[in-house]
């Protein structure tokens, strides 16, 4: 298939919107980087993909009246300022904002790390279940047999 | 204690020990915290402002390490005295520069320093000098058990620590360290280890952070991604394979300076010792560039006129906010030329 905006390179990138009506777009890798469709992996800041992803999504203007109903901002506010509002913002708007902060966090979409010491024992256990399974999976994609067995053997001792 | 009385020593960055002291400056841990209860800055007003400086500077006073801390209200400091603290870099320059309640609670060896309503309700960084993250993350991370006891951070089990920025949402670290890479950029390699740590997704900077030219040959490194990987995983690939690699990197170009250019290196050296000591009006850029060479040259044991101690007194009292504490009052530009040059003719005397 031939990209559908130079009609030379090979189309890479397929697209299907969902909103505001069902679309589908074929393009190449450098007609899709222009469009702000993807983003090459090098050379960019975090600030920079968030700067582009914003970009793209305002110029669809999915969500722009989307509002926290805590906080009152919306999601244009959010776009033009990139700052939130409140912590509920991440609910509120939780639809955009997921492939915005997996992008910006290299496919990172849940939290492995510290635990508030005072935060209730099920999520200290759901995320120390979880920063063990990615250490397992480490450990097997590194041939580390043998932290891999330590590893497992710490989450059958955490699940039960 | 007061600002004033931190001009008294050169602070825990510029002490010039530490491990890979030679190309390491300092290394910097900062955790981003909002209160659960409250609006992120950004929509907060006035009233709920003062409020989250208020709730926040007490609980900090009230910790046993921040008990002595020294407690900056920056809606009131002289500003003198914002670009001091950023001069030291104790505060951000958007710190320094921003509007309403904010403050800084510093640690009287400012080793750690916590800003408060900066881009966050709290923004938590702990600095020591040379490459010391371990012990860092065991301060910072015990403050912030010690604060957590009493504030609701805002959490979420799936993402993690929320902040006012997606980008810094999950542990809310950032690591950073600064490095002096003078060989690097004297042999033209600096841009392909700039690249080659940009693929690497971490972010390459100036002096004084985001925007900032890399004044002196300081670069800082530092972490963008703060989802999905601890703050273990992350400190580690710091201290054990990305900074070691770039001092090896530098290390190598300083000896291969030694071997092949060695009058080129040592009259680049002493030509900056030369400018520096006769010099009757100087730039603060032009300080810090000259200054760089002689830095390498005291780490290679190439320059002995003066000690490490010295070079980073010069680094810091000539910069315009010291340079105007050492004097007592506001100087303009030119004036700061001069009294510039007269403070490193006077102290390399």
């Amino acid at each position: 298939m031939v990209c559908q905006h130079c009609n030379q390179s090979k189309a890479t990138v397929h697209i299907t919107d969902t909103l505001p009506e069902k679309r589908e777009q074929h393009l190449c890798d450098e007609c899709a980087e222009k469009a702000g469709v993807i983003i090459k992996q090098t050379h960019h800041t975090t600030n920079e993909i968030l700067k582009q992803f914003i970009k793209h999504k305002a110029g669809l203007g999915i969500g722009d009246d989307l509002a926290c109903p805590k906080c009152g901002l919306t999601f244009k506010e959010f776009q033009l300022k990139g700052q939130l509002g409140c912590p509920h913002d991440y609910v509120a708007f939780a639809a955009l904002l997921t492939p915005l902060i997996q992008r910006a966090h290299e496919g990172g979409t849940h939290h492995v790390g510290k635990v508030p010491p005072t935060a209730d024992a099920t999520i200290k256990k759901h995320t120390g279940l979880l920063r063990l399974r990615r250490e397992l999976q480490e450990a097997i994609e590194q041939e580390n047999f043998e932290r891999a067995a330590r590893v497992r053997d710490q989450i059958r001792t955490m699940e039960n | 204690m007061n600002i004033d009385d931190l001009t008294q020593s050169t602070g825990e960055w510029l002490r010039g020990d530490g491990p890979m002291s030679d190309v390491v400056v300092s290394s910097r841990i900062r955790l981003a915290r909002n209160l659960a209860e409250h609006p992120f800055l950004s929509t907060a007003d006035a009233v709920e402002r003062t409020e989250i400086y208020r709730c926040l500077s007490h609980a900090i006073a009230s910790t046993a390490a921040g008990a002595d801390d020294i407690l900056v209200d920056l809606e009131t400091a002289d500003a003198v005295d914002r670009s001091l603290l950023v001069e030291r870099h104790l505060i951000s320059r958007q710190h320094a520069a921003g509007e309403g309640s904010r403050g800084v609670a510093i640690s009287p060896s400012e080793s750690r320093a916590v800003m408060i309503n900066e881009e966050d309700h709290l923004r938590l960084q702990g600095l020591r000098s040379g490459l010391q993250l371990e012990a860092l993350w065991t301060e910072i991370n015990a403050f912030d058990d010690a604060l957590s006891k009493n504030l609701p951070f805002a959490f979420d089990r799936q993402l993690g620590y929320l902040t006012a920025c997606p980008t810094n949402v999950g542990t809310g670290i950032r690591v950073s360290v600064m490095l002096h890479l003078p060989a690097l950029r004297l042999t033209k390699e600096i841009e392909r280890v700039a690249r080659a740590a940009k693929d690497l997704r971490l972010a390459v900077r100036g002096t004084y952070g985001e925007g900032t030219e890399a004044v002196g040959d300081l670069y800082q490194v530092s972490n963008q991604i703060t989802l999905g990987k601890s703050e273990d995983a992350i400190i580690s690939t710091f201290s054990e394979t990305i900074i070691p690699n770039i001092v090896g990197y530098e290390r190598t170009a300083r000896e291969s300076l030694a071997k092949h250019h060695a009058s080129q290196l040592d009259d680049r050296i002493w030509r900056a010792f030369g400018v520096l000591s006769n010099a009757r009006r100087i730039s603060s850029g032009e300080t810090q560039s000259l200054l760089s060479p002689v830095r390498m040259g005291i780490q290679m044991g190439r320059f002995k006129e003066f000690d490490l101690a010295t070079l980073h007194e010069l680094f810091l009292y000539t910069q315009s906010a010291h340079l105007q504490k050492l004097h007592g009052r506001t100087l303009d530009e030119d004036q700061r030329a001069v009294a510039r040059a007269d403070y490193i003719r006077k102290r390399l005397a």
